[in-house]
Parts: C-alpha cells; structure tokens; sequence
C-alpha cells in the first residue's frame, strides 16, 4: 500500500501522475466485479446465440435458441409454465408480505412499545437462515409422517383443514409461496418500520387536531408516505423472485413438482443448464433462458426507476 | 404535545397480543426444530411439541451427523470462503467507495453506475459463463471461485453503503490532512479507514449472510471433493438420510447454530443498517 514510501516521494510520483492513485484505489473491486460478474453476463447474453453440436462445439446460430424456446413445444411448454408459475410467486409475496409487513411495522411504531426491539428481532430472525434449512424445516413440519401440523390442527379444532400442501399439484406452489413470504417478511417490515419513524411529528399532530382519529392518521396521512418504501420493497422482491431457486430446489427437487407444478425460472434454468435424469444439460439453451430472466428482471427495474418511483417521490413531497 | 394522553389500554393488550401471535409464527418452527434436535426418536414422534425430558433427552441425531457426514469440514469451508470473501469484499470495497466519493475525475459518475448495475441485476444469471471462465481458470471444485464470485457479488452494496458512509465524515479532517502534507494513500489508511470501522460492522453483516445460506454457486463451482459448504452439505445430508429424522433434525439445528450466533451479537448492527438504508 506505499505505506513505507517516504511522503516526499510519494507527493512527487502524484504530481507527475495525479491519476495513479485513483487507479490502485479503483483497481481491485473494478477489476473482480467486471471479471467475475459483469463480464459473464454479457458472455451469457453472447453464448445464448450459439448452438453445441454433438461433439459440444458451438457454432454461431443468431435467435435460434430463443426461437425454440418460444415456438418448440419442448421449451416452450416449460418455458410458459414456470413464467406463469415465476408470477403467480410474484404477486402472493407483493399481497401478502405487503400486507403483514405494513400490519406489523404499524403496530411496531406506535409510541413507547413495550418489548419493541424483542418483538422485531425475533420477527426478523427466519429471514437471516438460509433459504435451504428453511425449505427443509417446513418440509418436516407439512409432513404427513411427523404430523406435527395434523396434530396442531387438531388441537385448536380444524383438523379437516390439513393436507399435504407441498405434495398435492394444486396446492404446491401457493405453500413454498407463503413459507417464502413467512421467512422474508421481516425485510418489508423493517424497511416500512424506518420509513413510518421518520414521518414528522407535526404531520401526525396535524391531523390529529383536525379530528382524524388512529385509522385515518394511518390511512390517509401515513401509508401515502410510505408508498415509496413499498415500491422498493417491490422491486427488491421481484428481483428476487425472478431468480429464486434455493427453496424449490430444497424441497421439491432438479423437477420441482408435482408435474412441475412448483417449477418457476430459476429451476427451469438449472434444469436446461445442467440436465435432470436421462435429459442432458445445454449450456446454450440454459444461457438463452438465462438471459430471458436477465431481460425480465431488467424490464421491472426499468419500470420501477422510470414509473414507479418518479411518481412516487412527486406524490410523497 | 396534543395527542390524546389517554391511550384506551385495550387497544394497547390487542397489539400486544397480535406481536405475540406473530412473533410465535415467526420463531415457532425454528424452535421446534431445535427443541427436537435433543429428543429420542421416539419422542420427536410422539410429543413433537414438549421440551426434551430426562426421560426423552438424546444426543442420537448429533452422533450420526457427525460420523456420518464430514459436518466439521463443511463448517470450515463455510467459514473459509465467508472470511475471505468479507476480507476483499470490506479491502476493495472501501478502496473504492473512497475513490468515487473523495476525487472528481472524469468517468467518475459513470463508474459508479457501471458498479450499482451489481446490486440490481443477479450474478447468477452469469452462471453458465462463470462455470465455463472457472472451468479455464482450473478453478473448479476450489474454494477461491467460490470466494471470488462471492466478492464480485458482495462489491456493488458495500460500495454504497460506505460510500455513504465517507460522505458523512467531516471534510475538514482530510484536508487538513492534506495541508500538513500527508499523502493520498497514507490519509486513506491512517485517517479513513479507522473512521470506517462503525460502518464496516454493517457491511460485514449484509455480505456473510447470502454468502454463508447460498446454495447456488457451491452447487454449480464446488459441489464435491470435499469442498462443499454447509449448506450444500446439508443439503447433500438430508437428501441421503431423507428418513432418519434424529440425523435430519439435528444437521438443521446444526446449520441453523452459527447464524443464531452471529444474529445474537449484531443483530444491532443489522437494524441499523436495514433502517439507515431505507431514510436515504
């Protein structure tokens, strides 16, 4: 780092240079960051217009890997299922974990809350597991052969109410859904916590002396503050989502089922990339899918920076 | 001061019981799971909800991970490639947060954008390329690819986040630096970086945690030869001893322990980061 350079010279080496030490402050992080990150994206997006023939040599083919990806009722068929499936994921984590998120931050700022910062770490806790032992705990306690859940419904009375969510075809993906949205709520919560606390006081007296009474405080002054927040939240949970894979993988499998009822992007592509059971993996095809999750991905933070949040930020001053 | 000082008290008991409820579905399943973790086979099936006993305590589950599985080296590995992705990560991080907050050169702006493009768009969707450069680079089944992919993807938010930070600190202290004629590297290193240690708390929790639960990019650059992390390896676990719960439960409770600890002792620092994020 220079440190035993004698100031002298090191003032001297500036002068003659004066961009020398903006260089080796750069150099490392651009250096890893464009090698090991930027650069294979944009080596995705090139290989995805090549094809492998049998002997894995690939040749240039334009669009043709997203032509059968399309129109091929091999991919495509596939394709379409787990976009479908990558939304309906999608919009359960956006309803629900909006919907706990704000309940939970609401009650977490009201003035003087006992217990405030125990409630909100415990809460918090499940998002800072790993995505795998999360599948796998939920696993074990919707199984049918441990029947702790079986039995819990039993005990407060609903015992008609269970069935093995994770295995029926209907009912698969809204459950890994919720047991997701179950261990990321704390993130909305958070976030909507921080932006409820920084509303200002005299907003809130404001109101208050006009009349509003608690709900109408929250509705009518608070939450159109904190829409901004819940963009973001938005945005962070889409990209997430659209490359989600862990959970799936954890506990449904390389064929997230059943029938690929739980199958969304991430799954999809590592299936194509890497191949499941008899059916070999394609490098090509797996870039092509790829880079149709890096466009969609891209198309949501487009409309979030250009829509969203510009709206946003005029409506919240 | 005009709000209404008396609170109606029930209201207070019904947020109160609304926490409590939540707070029990949120640590509910994860203290099942370690509570069982200390039971006989027997008992996970036929109490599941009752703490162990004398009579149901065993360390059953515990005993076969270990012998079974290369538990021990897993955690190691994890812990290998968590420190030195943090390590470069926080040293080329900050570096760079320094250079594009403290000097006005041109490409600067740029710069900055071309390194957010990380914290928006997934490294993972480079993954077919990434296998392939690890691949040329003899890199697989290695733990520094995995380090290296790590750090390339831990870059981009630590950049902002200490560069907000640095924006916080007084100009005055630098360039009175400068004044006394103390070189750039030196103000860096001798004036910066100890001002940065509050904020590198936070930085440190924000990258080990998707580093030390990731699952992708240890199955795809490092899935055998005995480099596995924790989590690939319990997923690799109970995949194999799917019907032996003793050994299920216990490699979860295992692999759930590290993180209980860390959350314990920064759990402040995390907070802090989360909410000082969200202020902008």
């Amino acid at each position: 780092m220079g440190g035993d350079v004698s100031l002298a010279e090191q003032t001297a080496s500036e002068r003659r240079r004066p961009w020398s030490h903006i260089l080796v402050f750069l150099a490392p992080a651009a250096l890893i960051y464009t090698v090991f990150s930027i650069y294979p994206l944009l080596d995705t997006i090139r290989y995805a217009l090549y094809t492998q023939d049998e002997h894995g040599v690939a040749h240039f083919a334009g669009l043709a890997n997203f032509v059968d990806l399309f129109s091929l009722p091999v991919w495509a068929d596939q394709f379409r299922n787990a976009l479908v499936n990558n939304l309906i994921f999608f919009v359960i984590h956006v309803i629900v974990q909006n919907i706990i998120g704000i309940a939970l931050a609401a009650m977490l700022s009201l003035p003087k809350l006992f217990g405030r910062n125990l409630y909100r770490t415990l809460i918090f806790l499940p998002t800072m597991l790993s995505v795998v032992i999360i599948g796998f705990v939920w696993q074990l306690i919707l199984s049918p052969l441990w029947g702790v859940s079986e039995g819990f419904l039993k005990a407060i009375g609903l015992p008609q109410l269970f069935a093995p969510w994770l295995g029926q075809e209907s009912t698969a993906l809204v459950t890994i859904s919720l047991i997701s949205v179950w261990q990321f709520v704390g993130i909305p919560m958070m976030l909507i916590y921080a932006a409820l606390l920084n509303i200002p006081e005299d907003l809130v007296d404001a109101a208050t002396v006009d009349g509003a009474n608690h709900l109408h405080v929250f509705f009518y002054v608070k939450l159109p503050l904190i829409l901004p927040t819940i963009g973001l939240v938005a945005i962070l949970t889409f990209v997430g989502n659209f490359n989600a894979f862990d959970l799936i993988y954890a506990v449904k499998g390389t064929l997230a089922g059943p029938n690929f009822a739980s199958d969304i992007l991430g799954t999809f592509f590592y299936r194509t990339f890497f191949g499941y059971q008899l059916q070999l993996g394609n490098p090509t095809m797996g870039a092509a899918v790829a880079t149709m999750m890096f466009l969609i991905i891209l198309i949501g933070v487009m409309i979030y920076l250009f829509g969203v949040q510009r709206r946003m930020q005029r409506y919240a001053l | 001061m005009t709000r209404p000082i008396a609170r109606p008290r029930l209201g207070r008991i019904a947020v109160h019981g609304a926490l409590l409820f939540y707070t029990l579905v949120a640590i509910g399943p994860i203290l099942l799971i370690l509570v069982n973790a200390f039971k006989s086979r027997r008992a996970i099936f036929n109490e599941p909800l009752a703490l162990p006993t004398a009579k149901t305590f065993s360390l059953i589950g515990f005993d076969k991970v270990l012998a079974k599985s290369d538990f021990g080296l897993y955690f190691l590995n994890s812990l290998t490639v968590t420190i030195g992705s943090v390590a470069l990560v926080l040293a080329a991080g900050a570096m760079a947060a320094w250079a594009l907050t403290e000097y006005r050169f041109r490409g600067n702006a740029f710069l900055g954008l071309y390194m957010a493009i990380g914290v928006m768009v997934p490294i993972r969707l480079g993954s077919v390329s990434i296998l392939q450069l690890m691949v040329d680079l003899n890199l697989v089944n290695t733990l520094t690819a995995l380090i290296l992919v790590y750090t390339a993807q831990g870059l981009p938010l630590a950049i902002i986040l200490l560069a907000e930070f640095i924006q916080q600190i007084p100009r005055d202290l630098r360039d009175a630096a400068r004044c006394d004629g103390i070189g750039e590297y030196h103000i860096f290193w001798s004036v910066i970086l100890p001002l940065l240690r509050p904020a590198v708390a936070t930085v440190a929790v924000f990258t080990i945690v998707p580093i030390w639960n990731d699952l992708w990019f240890p199955l795809i650059l490092a899935p055998g030869n005995g480099k596995q992390t924790i989590t690939l390896g319990v997923q690799q676990f109970i995949g194999q001893y799917v019907i032996d719960w003793n050994a299920v439960i216990a490699s979860l409770s295992l692999a759930i322990a590290p993180i209980l600890v860390l959350y314990i002792l920064f759990s402040r620092q995390l907070v802090r980061g989360l909410t000082a994020g969200a202020v902008k």
